[in-house]
C-alpha cells in the first residue's frame, strides 16, 4: 500500500480517492446524526433544557428528522447538478437517520409527553390533524426503511424506485405536520416547504430533460 | 347543559395569599430552586399591602396556600413565556425583553368615558390598593402554572375613568415599538400592536387584575412589565402584556388572535375543557413543575380554570361552544 498523499484541507479534486471521499462523508453523517441525540441526552440529565425539557426534546428531534429527510432527498438533485454519481452511496445512511429521528421523535412524544397513555395517543392521532399528518409520515417511512437493504433493492428491482418515491409523500407530510403545529411563526415550516418544493422541481426538470428511457428494453 | 356550576368553592376570596407564606415556601424549597429563589429571598417589599400581616411560623411546613395552589418558581414563571414581540420561542422573551423601556410609561385611556387622558404609570397605579393574589394561569397551548401576582382590580381603573352608559367593552393595546422589539429572524405577521378586549362586566369582575408585580417584586419585562392584565379564568393570551392603551367601546373590539385565526381563537376564550381547540384537546393540561423528571405533570383542566363559582354567572344563557 502506498503512503497516502492526501493532506487534510487540501482537496485535489480528481486525484482524491473516491472511496475515501465516501468514507469521509459517511463518517461526517454519522457524527452529525449522533451529535444532537448525545447533546439532548446529556443536557436532559444535566437539566439544561429549560423549563419544558420534553417539549424541547421533541421539537429538536422533529427538526432533525426533517433535516435528514430533506438531505436524503437532496442527494439525487445534487448528483444531477454536480455529476458526482458516487454521492448516491450515502443516501441510505441519511435516510435511515431520518427514520431513526422520526422514531425517537414519536417515542419521546408517546413516552415522555403522553406517558404512553394509549387512549390519549390514539385520540391525538385521530383528532389532531398535525399529529395525524406526522404519524402518517412516520408510518410511510417504515416500508422504506425495511426495503433499504441490498437484498430488497435487488428483489424489488424497478419497483424499488417507485416505492421509494413515497419518501416525497413522507417528507410532505412531515412539513405539513410542522406547519400545522406552529402558532403563527411559520418561518421554518415555510423554509422546509420551499426546500422540498425546490428539490422536487430539480428532479422534475431533469426527468423532462432526459428523453425516453423506457424503450431501452 | 351550557353552564356548569361547580358546587365546591374552588377559589375563595381568601386565596389572596400573604407574601410571607410564599416566601416561607421559597425558603422551604430554596435549596434546589437556584437563581429564582436567590433572586427574591430576603426581599423586604416596602409597599406591603394589607394582606401581609401573617409572619411565617418556623417549621410550619407548607404554607396555607388554599386548595394546593403552590406557586411555580420565579425561574419557571420568568423563563418560559409567550411574548411574540420578542420572539416566538418560549425562551426568547426572557432573553430579549430587557430591551423594553418601562420607565417612563404612559397609558392612554380613551373612548366612551368621562375621564380620558394620558396617564403616567404611577398615577394609574397609586390610587389603588396593591394586593398579592395566587392565580392559576392556563395557556391555550395546554400548559399551566400557578402564579403569585401583585396588582389591583381592573375595576378600580375603570371606575376612575367613568365609562359612559354606552360603553360595553374595554379594548387594550400592547406597546408596539420595533426599535425596542427588533425583528430577529422573522416575526409572524399577526397585525401589531397586539390587541385584546373584555366585556365590561368581565373587566369589572373582582378577579380581573391589573398586574405590576410578581412574587412581591417588580414585574419582569418578559411577563409584561410594567403593567399587564390578568383574567384568571381565560386562556393566557387574553391577559395582555405591557399595556399602553385602554379604550371603552360599544361593540366587541377586534382582538389579535381571534382576527388572525378566527376558527381557533374566539373573543371570549374562556378556559373550557369541553371546548377543544381545533388542533388539540383542552381537557387536560401540563402543570409546569421543574422538580419532576420531565418538568411537568398532567392534570385535568377545570371549567373556567377553577373559577366557575365566581364567574360562571357572567355567561349564563350563552352557548360557550359557539362563543368560545
Amino acid at each position: 500500500m502506498k503512503p497516502d498523499p492526501a493532506v487534510p484541507g487540501a482537496r485535489p479534486r480528481r486525484a482524491a480517492n473516491p472511496r475515501r471521499q465516501i468514507l469521509l462523508l459517511k463518517t461526517a453523517i454519522w457524527a452529525i446524526g449522533l451529535a444532537p441525540i448525545l447533546w439532548l441526552a446529556v443536557s436532559f440529565f444535566q437539566r439544561n433544557l429549560g423549563i419544558n425539557p420534553v417539549e424541547k426534546i421533541i421539537h429538536i428531534q422533529g427538526r432533525w428528522t426533517l433535516v435528514f429527510l430533506l438531505a436524503a432527498m437532496a442527494v439525487t438533485p445534487i448528483r444531477r447538478l454536480t455529476g458526482w454519481n458516487r454521492i448516491i452511496q450515502v443516501r441510505r445512511l441519511i435516510g435511515l437517520f431520518a427514520f431513526a429521528y422520526a422514531c425517537i421523535h414519536f417515542l419521546a412524544y408517546a413516552g415522555m409527553d403522553q406517558l404512553f397513555a394509549l387512549s390519549y395517543i390514539l385520540e391525538d392521532v385521530r383528532d389532531r390533524r398535525y399529529i395525524t399528518a406526522g404519524f402518517a409520515g412516520l408510518v410511510l417511512m417504515i416500508p422504506l426503511a425495511v426495503t433499504s437493504t441490498r437484498g430488497w433493492i435487488r428483489r424489488l428491482g424497478k419497483r424499488w424506485q417507485r416505492l421509494h418515491r413515497l419518501a416525497y409523500v413522507a417528507a410532505g407530510l412531515g412539513v405539513l405536520h410542522y406547519f400545522w403545529k406552529v402558532k403563527g411563526d411559520t418561518f421554518w415550516p415555510l423554509v422546509a416547504a420551499l426546500t422540498l418544493a425546490g428539490l422536487f422541481a430539480v428532479r422534475v426538470a431533469y426527468r423532462k430533460k432526459r428523453p425516453p428511457r423506457k424503450k431501452q428494453h | 347543559m351550557i353552564i356548569r356550576i361547580s358546587k365546591k368553592s374552588d377559589i375563595p376570596s381568601s386565596e389572596i395569599t400573604p407574601e410571607s407564606a410564599y416566601i416561607n415556601r421559597r425558603k422551604f424549597l430554596g435549596a434546589s430552586a437556584g437563581i429564582g429563589a436567590a433572586a427574591f429571598l430576603g426581599v423586604g417589599s416596602p409597599d406591603m399591602g394589607p394582606f401581609h400581616a401573617a409572619s411565617p411560623i418556623p417549621g410550619a411546613g407548607r404554607p396555607r396556600t388554599p386548595q394546593d395552589l403552590e406557586p411555580n418558581t420565579w425561574e419557571e414563571i420568568t423563563s418560559y413565556n409567550n411574548f411574540y414581540e420578542f420572539g416566538t420561542g418560549k425562551e426568547d422573551p426572557s432573553k430579549h425583553a430587557h430591551a423594553l423601556v418601562t420607565k417612563p410609561w404612559t397609558i392612554k385611556v380613551d373612548g366612551l368615558c368621562n375621564n380620558p387622558g394620558d396617564y403616567a404609570l404611577e398615577d394609574f397605579i397609586t390610587p389603588s390598593t396593591i394586593e398579592d393574589r395566587v392565580y392559576r394561569f392556563r395557556c391555550v397551548e395546554a400548559w399551566s402554572m400557578v402564579i403569585p401576582w401583585r396588582g389591583f382590580p381592573l375595576a378600580d381603573v375603570i371606575n376612575r375613568a367613568e365609562p359612559n352608559t354606552s360603553a360595553r367593552y374595554v379594548a387594550f393595546e400592547t406597546l408596539w415599538d420595533p426599535e425596542q422589539m427588533p425583528e430577529r429572524l422573522w416575526r409572524p405577521r399577526i397585525g401589531w400592536p397586539y390587541r385584546e378586549g373584555l366585556r365590561l362586566d368581565e373587566a369589572l369582575h373582582p378577579l380581573t387584575l391589573m398586574v405590576n408585580g410578581l412574587y412581591g417584586k417588580e414585574l419582569p419585562n418578559q411577563n409584561g412589565a410594567p403593567l399587564r392584565l390578568i383574567v384568571p379564568w381565560k386562556y393566557g393570551f387574553k391577559s395582555i402584556k405591557s399595556i399602553v392603551r385602554m379604550t371603552f367601546v360599544e361593540d366587541e373590539p377586534p382582538t389579535t388572535w381571534a382576527t388572525q385565526t378566527p376558527g381557533e381563537y374566539g373573543f371570549y376564550s374562556n378556559v373550557n375543557p369541553d371546548v377543544r381547540h381545533p388542533r388539540w384537546s383542552q381537557s387536560r393540561e401540563k402543570l409546569i413543575d421543574s422538580s419532576k423528571l420531565f418538568g411537568y405533570r398532567w392534570q385535568e383542566t377545570q371549567f373556567l380554570n377553577g373559577y366557575a363559582d365566581q364567574v360562571a354567572h357572567l355567561y349564563e344563557g350563552m352557548d360557550l361552544k359557539k362563543f368560545f
